[in-house]
């Protein structure tokens, strides 16, 4: 079997496992675990854009919010009259929640499809600008639209996301970024990203490549605002703001652009350190935003950026 | 095989080729020289379809392929090998030749090209694994003429071959494209500023000039011609 397809079944095996003992674990680690694990998946989805293809994307956040409203809105406004008032089975609970999630990665990849069409025929700046504008536009349009709680929010998301379901979308993500990008297929991403005139001049539809890397990435970062939903149980148009985006963004540039394994250990070191600095609470964000500096300044190709071998996970 | 009439091409408001026409007959050399933005590139481009012209018609073996987008032109057999050694640097030169061969899904043919340029360049088949951009500046331009030969062209745009080489290695370079023409009959179109070497090789030229081409005729007879003497070959 190949590499990746064994990290996949040793992912879900261990999802499985650690699933079982959750219950005797301490709560505060499972849910610093929860949003690493959310974390990881939008960092790696969006590598494929920013780092594997090389475009810049600044909305990520925006494709994470259409995937976070839309599945709650399965469970919230279908899950009643599917279940019934018991609230069903687990094995119920947890075909709705897999419906749900894939619906909101599916309207994210619609919406990363309308964005992407238009921007991503031009270059860079511009794909920068309007994923910040449309951003924006998806989180004003959220806090006015009242049937799904407008500036309040949406409340009463029920709480289905479990270390299980994360982990399963990070194996998920990991295994379908790693095997397109290690493909004969995408090997077009890195070469739309190496040169566009070679490119298009061995035949390549560079634009094809990018809109399809949009609409993975954007796909991926819906089924994380599903779990993210399901896991805070309530949805703000405010928690999905330029500043996230920009934080999924550092994950990447941190981890070192294209390089999946390294994009992982950044979205776990970014997700971890404000919470060791949180008991010096007045200073936190400083030291967070000096760290980055320095980070920067000291390894521009990215922290965690060495070749290891040949396979580049 | 290939014919270009009345092309003309611009960047926003700037003209960057004024109506040029050439043709090119199947098996043949032959060489579009010129100065430093006479409009050479601009040439290649607008052929292979990375640029739209204004107004001007290109037609290959008697289809009009102008308003083609690249991938489709390349389909068609017409290659391109772009200006400045952009071969994929960040790939291994196993999988730079196998991105040339993306449009064929023939696994024999693939095979067989990869023969081909490994016969051609026997130094690809000892740096296969080696990252492309680690090659010297003549392994990458045999690197980016290999990747074009991998898609099986029947025509093989060349865009200055001989820009930033080592002297000894362009000889070599020029002596593999004219094996190319004639071990493979690939009909070759050469843009060069280097007027010497490319008048050499080829059959026919073209002399271009802030986007219209000046002087046409035999490689031969125009390289004793004393006006191109003067200007393009140094005397
Ligand atoms: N991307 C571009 N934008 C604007 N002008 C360009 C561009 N590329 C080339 N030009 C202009 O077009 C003319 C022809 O350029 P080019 O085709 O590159 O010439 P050559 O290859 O013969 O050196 C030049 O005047 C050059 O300045
Ligand atoms: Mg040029």
């Amino acid at each position: 079997m190949p590499r990746p397809h064994l990290y996949l079944l040793a992912t879900l095996a261990c999802a499985f496992g650690l699933s079982h003992f959750s219950g005797r674990m301490d709560p505060y680690f499972l849910d610093v675990l929860t949003g690493v694990g959310i974390n990881i998946i939008l960092a790696v989805s969006l590598n494929l854009v920013n780092g594997y293809t090389g475009q810049f994307s600044l909305g990520h956040a925006g494709f994470m919010s259409v995937g976070a409203y839309m599945a709650a809105a399965v469970s919230v406004f279908l899950g009643p009259r599917l279940l019934g008032e018991s609230g069903g089975t687990a094995l119920q609970q947890g075909s709705l929640f897999l419906a749900a999630l894939i619906t909101g990665g599916c309207a994210a990849a619609l919406a990363g499809l309308a964005v992407g069409v238009p921007s991503l025929r031009l270059k860079g700046d511009y794909l920068a600008l309007v994923t910040l504008g449309f951003g924006e536009i998806i989180r004003v349009i959220f806090q006015n639209f009242e049937p799904l709680g407008g500036a309040l929010g949406l409340n009463g998301i029920p709480a289905y996301t479990t270390i299980f379901w994360v982990l399963a979308f990070v194996g998920l993500a990991v295994f379908v970024v790693t095997c397109l990008v290690n493909s004969t297929y995408g090997r077009g991403f890195l070469a739309t990203h190496d040169d566009e005139i070679a490119s298009e001049a061995v035949g390549l539809n560079t634009t094809r490549y990018k809109i399809v890397a949009f609409v993975i990435g954007a796909f991926f970062a819906g089924t994380a605002g599903g779990l993210y939903g399901h896991f805070k149980m309530t949805i703000t148009p405010t928690g999905f703001d330029f500043t996230k985006s920009i934080e999924i963004v550092v994950m990447v540039i941190l981890g070192g652009m294209g390089n999946t394994l390294g994009v992982i250990l950044a979205a776990i070191l970014l997700t971890l350190l404000p919470e060791l600095l949180r008991p010096i609470a007045e200073y936190r964000m400083i030291i967070y935003s000096l760290m980055l500096i320095v980070l920067m300044l000291a390894r521009p190709q990215g922290l965690f950026n060495f070749k290891f071998g040949k396979a580049k996970l | 095989m290939l014919t270009v009439t009345d092309l003309h091409v611009s960047y926003g408001s700037i003209s960057a080729l004024r109506g040029i026409s050439f043709s090119i007959p199947a098996g043949a050399i032959v060489t579009l020289i010129g100065g430093n933005g006479a409009g050479k590139t601009t040439t290649l481009r607008t052929i292979s379809g990375l640029l739209r012209a204004k107004t001007g018609k290109v037609e290959f073996l008697g289809e009009d392929i102008t308003a083609l987008p690249a991938h489709q032109i390349v389909a068609r057999g017409l290659s391109h090998v772009p200006e400045g050694r952009m071969v994929f640097s960040n790939l291994t030169v196993d999988e730079n030749l196998s991105m040339g061969a993306y449009l064929l899904s023939d696994k024999a043919l693939i095979a067989k090209n990869r023969e081909y340029v490994f016969s051609v360049f026997p130094r690809m088949k000892e740096r296969l694994k080696q990252t492309a951009g680690t090659l010297s500046g003549g392994e990458q331009q045999m690197l980016a003429i290999g990747r074009a030969l991998m898609g099986n062209p029947k025509f093989l745009m060349l865009d200055e071959p001989s820009l930033g080489i080592a002297p000894r290695l362009i000889s070599t370079i020029f002596e593999k494209i004219v094996e190319i023409n004639q071990s493979h009959g690939i009909t070759i179109l050469l843009v060069e500023q280097n007027a010497n070497l490319a008048l050499e090789v080829s059959q026919q030229a073209y002399v271009l000039e802030t986007g219209s081409i000046v002087m046409a005729g035999e490689s031969k007879k125009l390289r004793a011609d004393p006006q191109l003497k003067a200007t393009y070959l140094g005397g």
